[in-house]
């Protein structure tokens, strides 16, 4: 029941975006086809069951946004360093990093911002760990790349996603 | 309002230029990958932000474009990747370390995907 609200409501603000409108009418049609959209097409939707919809929840999930953004753009200009030096400092390598979180959104998240921060790119996942190729690779120890390139988001999805 | 918009989708063709002269110089797949992946998003973002401040009308469809392009542009990086990992594509002689290559698990993996 709590998957097919969140799926409902996706697709209602996809709808109202979409459309840039709130006429009545508009709104009531969205609400109709969403409505047996997520009820017929989306049976086991399982991805949002382990949300924290609690105040906490929330506000971690807006510090979360807050922090990706700026590691974007952090990543961003130290990708851009390296493409303008004339020596092309670079030193890959594929590293393997452990993580603890258990839910399954919370994991594709943590490897789609791990894929957007500076120099990393989630290869492979197998079980507990991911690899991981890292443009720079500072240290190939586990742990330690683990506290370099895991820990900031992990964190913040530990406590969204319980 | 106007200038500051145009600033804005400039900074973003910026860094897309950017990306592409790091498509040219990073030396094998992954690289130019990494390059592909971070350059691209904020580019796009950057650019698509501009045109918000340019025509703050169509400020649903922007943000949604905004929201499709950072949820979908990880994931092909990811799966190209992966899948240059697996048909054997080279590292550069730069590389120092692959970790998976190390990994029975990955091994084992790639024997039953033969």
């Amino acid at each position: 029941m709590k998957n097919f609200f969140i799926v409902f409501l996706i697709l209602m603000i996809v709808w109202v975006l979409l459309n840039n409108t709130f006429q009545p009418d508009i709104l009531l049609v969205g609400a109709v086809i969403a409505f047996f959209a997520s009820a017929f097409l989306c049976k086991r939707c399982e991805l949002f069951a382990d949300m924290n919809f609690t105040p906490k929840g929330i506000i971690y999930t807006i510090i979360f946004l807050g922090v990706f953004m700026i590691d974007l753009i952090k990543s961003n200009l130290d990708v851009t360093r390296r493409v303008l030096n004339p020596a092309l400092p670079i030193k890959p390598g594929i590293v393997e990093v452990k993580t603890k979180l258990k839910s399954k959104f919370a994991r594709m998240l943590l490897a789609n911002s791990i894929t957007l921060t500076p120099g990393t790119l989630t290869v492979d996942v197998k079980d507990d760990s991911f690899f991981i190729h890292w443009i720079d690779v500072k240290d190939e120890d586990v742990k330690v790349a683990s506290k370099e390139i895991v820990e900031k988001f992990e964190k913040y999805l530990e406590v969204i996603y319980g | 309002m106007e200038l500051l918009g145009a600033i804005v989708t400039l900074m973003g063709s910026l860094v897309l230029l950017v990306a592409s002269i790091g498509l040219l110089r990073m030396p094998d797949v992954y690289n130019r990958l990494q390059v592909g992946t971070k350059a691209t998003t904020l580019g796009t973002i950057l650019t698509l932000f501009g045109l918000l401040i340019l025509m703050p009308g169509w400020w649903g469809k922007l943000i949604l474009l905004i929201f499709f392009v950072m949820m979908t542009n990880p994931v092909s990086s990811h799966v190209l990747a992966r899948a240059s990992y697996f048909i054997k594509i080279p590292f550069t002689d730069r590389t120092v370390v692959d970790k998976l290559k190390v990994s029975s698990k990955a091994q084992k993996i790639e024997y039953e995907e033969k």
